[in-house]
């Protein structure tokens, strides 16, 4: 109990403080002040009156949003004296593996600077930045010669140093048995089995199913359809973070996403945050980074030939090269288990005063990068908006599928919950595809690297990433993977060679989420 | 049993030509006896024209009316368009109902144009009322976007003006006609680009009017952002989103083909815009493919050998209003990308199930009902026998489930009830 209460005042004032910060705190405090001109503030009872005052206008219900928001992106500290990387990644051989994993591209990024005697940043000369200016809203044509450039790396480069992972303290022996695990991941991490999956998380005390059934006649359902539309209206009405987040987990109307996505993403477009992006645009026209032309590389190979992303591939390059500037963005390293690489200033080496973040925003873009915008520009066609929402998912979700960690929702455990669910409810397919050579995770690595993105079609990518929003978990990546080998089981059963394999999982474009999970779900588990 | 369907053609498409035999059908040549002749629009007006004097009969189908060109010609589209506004006017429709400023409410769905040089004098008059819009003059017999340009000067096209003084007898046999019409420079734009909707529709009857949208149709997008700047009117690039003018351009790619699905612009409309501007919109494009039909019904040659499956072109607006730019007789059926060759296919296939039942020799006094099951991917767009017969519920419900929206509503508001907005 006791333990429980200063656990919990450690909470509050680590969220008071970073609150403290922001600029929903600014806001608080000039309306507290604007308040004292209103009839219904007494001097006598000024502090209930302001509170009161605040309820009803709604204030309280942004301080709400705004604590739900840091409750749900930042870890609990696990005790008050545990070291800042144990934020980042609590196990030790976790925590050596990336930085071993971010030595590698870093080498690579540099020597590619080297060969091609491009520098890392310059500063645009004048005219050039004109030129730059008038083109912003159609940079994805006349664009320069990318052909020496090549991504820094791809998910198949990750998925063999994760192959490779090993707990030094753990020592499984040798001999096989029923327990052993039969795919790539050889790492001891827990992750969930069916059951607990369709338990609820543990955040919300009501029990409810990760996936709910549907109705089953048409006429309900459209009754359903209509009844689920007002109440997201109504949720949408109330301006609850936490309340649109248990909505989205039945999924959203297409009408109302944008908005349901931004309010649990505690997102609004204040004029400070328009003026935030235009100062992001203006350092893009200025200085040019050798990761712009990675960025143009990455969108050029994979957006600009998607039918169904083609459209925005302007928007990609507004957004990405940004994102590249954006040091709020090193924030999230508190609690990513990446660190930001760091480059000196020429001549300075080693020397702490002269070290900068390359890229500002201390991520490197790799190949497929540039899929995680491409769906939310279905949702949003105001840049500054479309980069907010963007950069919210990036440092509450995305970065996770691109670090080695422990992390329930990190790449590794979804590997491995992947495996896990295959060998334990398929065993038969499993063994087949690993007795002709075909790892499933192989296949299934890029799907769960990328979210899915540019895989299913983009109304069944939205069902899904919903989900992520409402369960604050990508473990929905790794069922949704496992789902689909189930599906397609019977004709995996009768391939004989990884590329077969292939082909037979080679287009997703027609699956429909939820049914897939559905019955994985509920018809697998005997 | 019948013998099997022996079939002609003159356009050497696969996605026909595959069509035909996986249905075990025969190939034959034109001189001998065919049930089914999938024609160019050249060889129909051979077929039908008063010279040859051909006569079909009873098991012989083929794929265009004989006078589709009231409808697939520029010129002759336009005029029986504003020939079907008068005569509702007349009678004092209240489709026919107009705003304060003279607009036709629910039936201004073609942008303002003349035909040339006739009307020469009448598109001065209304130039000059708006001299800074930009006008775009197309070719009426022409197709692919050749010889379209844009004007926003009297004097491009002074060579018109000449024409239309001479005397017009004998100059329009030698001058090709044109029409030209006020260009849409506000087009709604996604992504920075214009684009442009091609829907596909069957008409298996004029009278009663019997036709069915596919529900696959496409957006074609322009290669290059669009710009309203009088310094590009000349950049075809940028104005016209014919596949044949933008698979030139330096930006094509061959693998989407800048071609997105109708339910992509759905997703992406509903998404941005709301579900109820969606759904006006799309309810609008049905609207006006419907009443373009009713226009021309009148004057069609409802020929029970014929069918045809027409290729609609429509712009939206920055306000979300639907254009209809032109409808094409005879569509392209070449395959710029994978997707493309598949959809495609699927359109003769779901076409022919309809046209030809049961891919058996037709008998072309068969009353063109199709069983639900065979339309594959059409949805039936309006049945005026339906209509008629059962009343509005039934009509309702012939439109998959959608509603009938803004326009029943408003006529109802003028005291008519609903069966009358389909009649």
């Amino acid at each position: 109990m006791l333990q429980e209460e200063s656990d919990l005042s450690l909470i509050i004032a680590q969220i008071v403080q970073k609150l403290k910060g922001s600029s929903l705190y600014g806001q608080l405090e000039r309306q507290a002040w604007a308040s004292l001109q209103r009839p219904e503030i007494k001097l006598e009872s000024l502090k209930e009156d302001i509170k009161e005052f605040f309820k009803i206008s709604g204030w309280e219900k942004k301080l709400q949003n705004a604590v739900y928001s840091e409750l749900s992106v930042f870890p609990l500290p696990s005790h008050p004296a545990a070291p800042p990387e144990h934020l980042k990644e609590p196990l030790v051989y976790m925590r050596k593996a990336q930085g071993s994993w971010e030595k590698r591209i870093l080498k690579s990024l540099n020597s590619m600077c080297t060969e091609l005697s491009i520098p890392l940043a310059r500063k645009r000369p004048v005219g050039e930045q004109k030129e730059l200016l008038n083109k912003w809203n159609e940079m994805g044509t006349d664009e320069p010669d990318l052909s020496l450039f090549r991504p820094v790396y791809a998910p198949k480069d990750f998925l063999e140093v994760l192959i490779n992972l090993r707990n030094p303290n753990y020592e499984n022996g040798d001999s096989l048995s029923f327990r052993t695990h039969l795919g790539l991941i050889q790492v001891p991490l827990k992750v969930k089995d069916i059951p607990e999956l369709l338990r609820c998380d543990e955040q919300s005390s009501a029990n409810v199913p990760m996936i709910t059934l549907p109705p089953s006649t048409k006429s309900f359902s459209e009754l359903f359809e209509n009844e689920h539309v007002r109440i997201g209206q109504k949720v949408l009405a109330e301006q609850d973070s936490a309340a649109a987040q248990q909505y989205i987990r039945q999924g959203s109307p297409t009408a109302l996403r944008a908005e349901l996505w931004a309010l649990i993403l505690n997102i609004s477009s204040q004029p400070e945050d328009i003026l935030y992006y235009e100062q992001l645009k203006t350092n893009v026209i200025q200085h040019d980074l050798l990761v712009d032309s990675l960025i143009y590389k990455d969108v050029k190979l994979t957006a600009s030939n998607d039918d169904y992303y083609f459209v925005f591939e302007d928007y990609l390059y507004q957004v990405l090269l940004c994102f590249s500037r954006d040091t709020s963005v090193l924030d999230h390293f508190a609690y990513n288990s990446a660190s930001p690489p760091k480059s000196y200033i020429r001549g300075k080496l080693g020397l702490e005063e002269y070290a900068v973040f390359y890229p500002p925003n201390g991520v490197i873009p790799f190949h497929g990068f540039s899929m995680y915008v491409a769906p939310l520009c279905f949702l949003y066609h105001e840049p500054s908006k479309l980069y907010q929402i963007f950069r919210e998912m990036y440092v509450r979700f995305f970065f996770r599928l691109h670090s080695i960690s422990s992390h329930p929702s990190g790449i590794v455990s979804l590997c491995l919950l992947f495996e896990t669910l295959l060998q334990t409810y398929l065993p038969q397919l499993f063994y087949h595809l690993r007795e002709i050579g075909a790892q499933p995770l192989r296949i299934s690595f890029k799907w769960m690297v990328r979210a899915f993105s540019g895989y299913l079609a983009t109304d069944q990518l939205l069902l899904l990433w919903d989900r992520i929003l409402g369960y604050n978990s990508l473990e929905i990546l790794a069922v949704l993977a496992a789902a689909v080998f189930a599906f397609r089981a019977v004709n995996l059963m009768e391939v004989t060679s990884l590329a077969a394999a292939e082909a037979v999982l080679a287009d997703l474009s027609t699956l429909k989420v939820m049914p897939l999970l559905q019955i994985f779900l509920f018809a697998t588990v005997t | 049993m019948a013998g099997k369907v022996k079939w002609v053609t003159d356009i050497e498409k696969s996605v026909l030509i595959n069509n035909f035999e996986k249905r075990g059908w025969v190939q034959v040549t034109e001189n001998e006896d065919w049930n089914f002749y999938w024609m160019s629009v050249q060889t129909i007006r051979n077929v039908f024209s008063v010279e040859t004097g051909y006569r079909l009969s009873d098991d012989q189908i083929v794929n265009h009316f004989p006078n589709h060109y009231e409808l697939t010609r520029k010129d002759l589209m336009v005029k029986n368009i504003k020939r079907y506004r008068k005569e509702l006017e007349k009678e004092g429709s209240p489709l026919a109902e107009k705003d304060e400023n003279g607009k036709y409410l629910y039936l201004d769905f073609v942008p303002v144009t003349y035909m040339l040089p006739a009307d020469y004098n009448l598109f001065v008059e209304e130039f000059r009322k708006s001299p800074s819009s930009t006008w775009i003059m197309k070719p009426c017999g022409k197709a692919q976007g050749k010889g379209i340009f844009l004007i926003n000067k009297l004097s491009q096209i002074k060579k018109w003006s000449r024409d239309s003084k001479t005397s017009s007898f004998v100059s329009q046999s030698t001058k090709e006609a044109y029409v030209i019409s006020l260009y849409i420079n506000n087009p709604l734009l996604i992504g920075g680009r214009k684009f442009d909707l091609r829907l596909y529709v069957l008409v298996s009857t004029y009278r009663p009017l019997r036709c069915y949208m596919y529900k696959l149709g496409f957006c074609r997008f322009c290669t290059v952002k669009y710009t309203p700047s009088t310094s590009e009117l000349d950049n075809m690039f940028v104005h016209l989103t014919n596949v044949a003018i933008q698979k030139h351009g330096e930006d094509y790619n061959h693998i989407h083909g800048g071609k997105w699905t109708v339910s992509n612009l759905r997703l992406y409309l509903e998404s941005t815009r709301g579900r109820e501007v969606t759904s006006k919109l799309f309810d609008e494009v049905h609207w006006i493919i419907v009443q373009s039909l009713k226009a021309v019904a009148p004057v069609m040659n409802n020929d029970k050998h014929c069918f045809e499956c027409y290729g609609y072109d429509i712009i939206i607006d920055d306000k979300l209003k639907p254009w209809l730019i032109e409808v094409n007789a005879s569509p392209s059926l070449t395959s710029s990308t994978a997707n493309d060759r598949i959809l495609k296919y699927n359109l003769i296939n779901d076409t022919l199930n309809i046209a030809v039942p049961n891919g058996e020799i037709p008998d072309c006094k068969w009353n063109k009902s199709p069983p639900k099951e065979v339309l594959g991917n059409y949805e039936i767009l309006y049945d005026e026998e339906l209509a008629q017969g059962e009343g509005a519920d039934r009509e309702l419900r012939s439109r998959s489930g959608q509603s009938l929206g803004p326009r029943a509503g408003r006529l109802r508001d003028t005291g008519r009830t609903v069966l009358t907005t389909w009649k």
